[in-house]
């Protein structure tokens, strides 16, 4: 069931995974954070402050992110390392289906220790919406 | 309006603990759709030799955004945080944050700069028990839009 670092190469592919977004997961996440910002939940307020709608969190975004991740070793002890960068928001409308973020990985290196690098794209509407997203992983 | 840089290096007086709850800990899981066992069930946890529930990763900014927080809003500093963005986030786990941790968190300015108009803060927080085992450190880029002087 885990996987082993004799497991992977340079190459190995993470299953991907398409996380639905609504304004219920925002609320749901802000409450569980702590986040209140109002450009989370708040259209008119969003929208004064130059958005285009109510945003998701990043740290929710990185949070799907690292599912993928912890998802695929099973045990969250083994991530080390984990880095994002928030190049686009994730714009979420007021409707049944909000929006969608997928999250993809792939092993880029093996390193010492075995610990392996692996490189996440995550795209909403097709537009990367996390840049330079590294895990590293320690395996058994 | 451009940060002080004489202040990086600058670090903050310790967070009053925060005591990792078992069900805060099942309640973020949920809220972020981590249906892993170990975040939920203590025997599943202690299958993997974990005390009790195991928080998942970005937890600990939850916990660290306390600390964060005191760099960014000191007056010295001159952040304006009306038009703060998040920018980048990194972790480095010594090991993950269990229900039961009682953790303090210590803020350190790390940079200032400013790019194309925008302040730019980089802020580090180190997560210790209050017993002083390192747990994580959590490294904040936070950028103001347009506040910064032209230069």
């Amino acid at each position: 069931m885990a996987i082993a670092y004799s497991d992977v190469a340079v190459g190995t592919a993470l299953p991907t995974q398409t996380f639905p977004v609504t304004r219920f997961h925002l609320v749901r996440y802000a409450g569980a954070s702590g986040d209140f910002n109002p450009i989370h939940w708040n259209e008119k307020f969003a929208t004064s402050v130059g958005l285009p709608d109510v945003i998701a969190h990043g740290m929710f975004t990185m949070a799907e992110a690292a599912r993928v991740v912890t998802g695929w070793v099973g045990d969250p002890g083994a991530l080390k390392e984990f880095s994002v960068r928030f190049t686009r928001p994730v714009p979420v409308p007021n409707d049944d289906h909000g929006s969608q973020i997928e999250v993809s990985g792939e092993v880029t290196e093996l390193l010492d220790d075995r610990r392996v690098k692996i490189m996440l794209t995550a795209t909403h509407a097709n537009q990367k919406v996390l840049g330079n997203a590294v895990a590293i992983v320690q395996l058994p | 309006m451009g940060l002080n840089a004489a202040l990086v290096g600058r670090s903050y007086p310790p967070t009053a603990p925060y005591l990792v709850g078992r069900e805060k800990v099942r309640e973020f899981a949920t809220a972020v759709g981590d249906a892993n066992p170990v975040c939920h069930d203590v025997a599943a946890a202690q299958a993997l030799g974990y005390p009790d529930v195991v928080a998942p990763p970005t937890f600990a900014f939850v916990v660290a955004y306390a600390g964060s927080s005191k760099a960014a809003l000191d007056p010295d500093l001159g952040l304006d945080y009306s038009r703060v963005v998040h920018g980048e986030q990194r972790f480095v786990f010594q090991r993950p944050i269990v229900a039961g941790d009682s953790l303090i968190a210590t803020a350190t300015i790390e940079a200032v700069r400013a790019v194309a108009g925008n302040d730019i803060l980089t802020t580090r927080v180190d997560l210790d028990t209050e017993a002083g085992e390192h747990v994580a450190t959590s490294f904040t880029v936070i950028v103001a839009r347009g506040t910064a002087e032209e230069s």
